[in-house]
């Protein structure tokens, strides 16, 4: 019964001490209540919420305050795309710029079926830290080092390692850019979300060592260049790209291509079996 | 000797002789954390003295008019931390409003007072000391007046060093902590210099 007692005692005082430092704390959370800009509160309830960093500011508070001081645009939050810039909009009572929806890519078929290493890395595992050994540890300096940096750093999880090319996964991912600061080859980009057909490489060797490098590599043959109706695809340095203003999705450079590196991002399957087709 | 010089005898010692960084190594983390500017340095300074000779007040309270009243010396520990963190929770709602840009230059390291080892060891310190209600203020005060001239001390150390041309392998908290020991060994100058007269 003592013992009981004492237990009691034990858990009345602190727990006494508990709620009554609880109400002085609640009077002065009262008092020293900090006023906060209303549209602050709207704005933060309207953008993306992960905190991912995109728009330049240290998180979605700082971007909220910044867009009711009227330093940001409120268009500003990639993740949240027009929905959340609509919404920023209709509180700052300004109007709405139509914001396409970007999605990340990574522009490499590099799979170490594709690609075979030069040497063995077993040094620290990160893509940047890797690539800065002579050029990284697999045939071709140019593409994905699979280590994942950009795993780590993408603040939605969209990003796995598959068969050692970055993957994103297109549902999960909101275009904030993330990646594509990360990444030291710079083969992630951020492409509007309709821009399915995309040269998967990033390859500026001639096309010789770039055959060599990689089984789906671009060789810059101008094959995809001659065959666009639209004029929208050109080799510069070595390596194709599309000017996604003009493109018209057609697929005619992806049937030319002899490498198989331009691909239809929604009619890919495996991308191995892909590249290989 | 009189009451006052008495107490001003300890007020000294409890600044110089008993520094809470320097000779009895408590509060390290915020010495090292918020010493990079003199300003917030100062700054932290103000709000851990205030927790402090706060903390020391009530806890002297709590511990001689419930704990031992109760029979509950052993729950001085968490009870102590309780009045701590409460403290510190209001220093950060009156910082958050009184002055946003300490607030925000303190950072982390403003909650973390809570889990300031010189905070909880200046009140169970009063404890084992069995200083009275005065001694017991006066030794979080001047306590956390220590800390605050340690704290400064080293900031302005620090920002020097931003100039200075330091050895690579040295640069940043290598320098600092030895710098921080340098200090030690200068304020053990202060050892035993009141141990004659009190």
């Amino acid at each position: 019964m003592a013992t009981f007692l004492k237990i009691l005692y034990a858990v009345a005082a602190l727990g006494g001490l508990g709620i009554l430092f609880g109400i002085v704390l609640g009077f002065v959370g009262k008092k020293f209540a900090v006023k906060v800009d209303e549209r602050v509160q709207a704005v933060r309830a309207a953008v993306a919420g992960a905190n991912c960093g995109a728009c330049g500011y240290a998180g979605c508070d700082a971007f909220a305050e910044a867009v009711v001081k009227g330093e940001a645009d409120p268009a500003g939050c990639t993740p949240g795309g027009s929905k959340s810039a609509k919404e920023i909009a209709a509180i700052m009572g300004v109007d709405a710029k139509d914001t396409e929806p970007m999605v990340a890519r990574v522009r490499c078929q590099g799979t170490c079926e594709n690609v075979s290493p030069r040497y063995d890395y077993s040094g620290i595992q990160s893509c940047r830290a890797a690539s800065s050994m002579s050029g990284g540890p697999s045939a071709c300096e140019f593409g994905c080092v699979g280590l994942g940096d950009c795993v780590a750093r993408c603040p939605f999880g969209a990003i796995s390692i598959v068969d050692g090319v970055a993957t994103i996964d297109e549902d999960k991912c909101t275009g904030c850019g993330v990646c594509v600061e990360t990444c030291p080859r710079g083969i992630i980009n951020l492409l509007p979300r309709d821009q399915t057909v995309v040269v998967m490489c990033r390859n500026k060797a001639i096309g010789r060592i770039a055959r060599l490098q990689c089984k789906t590599a671009c060789v810059g043959c101008k094959r995809c260049e001659k065959q666009c109706p639209s004029d929208s695809i050109h080799v510069i340095d070595g390596v194709a790209i599309i000017d996604e203003t003009t493109c018209t999705r057609c697929g005619a450079c992806i049937q030319v291509c002899p490498m198989h590196c331009i691909i239809n991002f929604y009619e890919r399957g495996d991308m191995v079996n892909e590249a290989e087709a | 000797m009189s009451p006052i010089v008495k107490i001003l005898l300890f007020m000294f010692s409890c600044v110089l002789t008993n520094n809470y960084i320097f000779s009895r190594f408590l509060g390290v983390c915020p010495f090292l954390g918020v010493s990079g500017k003199v300003e917030t340095a100062f700054g932290m300074g103000l709000a851990v003295t205030f927790v402090m000779s706060l903390a020391s007040l009530f806890t002297y309270f709590v511990y001689y008019y419930v704990l031992v009243q109760l029979g509950l010396e052993y729950l001085s520990t968490i009870a102590f931390i309780l009045v701590i963190a409460s403290l510190v929770q209001v220093v950060e709602m009156f910082l958050k409003k009184a002055s946003p840009s300490l607030y925000g230059a303190l950072g982390i390291y403003l909650p973390l007072i809570t889990t300031n080892c010189a905070v909880l060891g200046v009140t169970l310190l009063n404890i084992t000391e069995t200083y009275n209600l005065l001694y017991s203020v006066l030794n979080g005060a001047f306590g956390a007046l220590g800390f605050m001239l340690a704290i400064v001390l080293m900031a302005g150390v620090r920002e020097r060093l931003e100039s200075a041309k330091i050895p690579a392998p040295f640069k940043g908290f290598p320098i600092s902590l030895i710098i921080a020991g340098l200090m030690s060994i200068a304020f053990m100058g202060f050892s035993n210099m009141f141990a004659g007269v009190m």
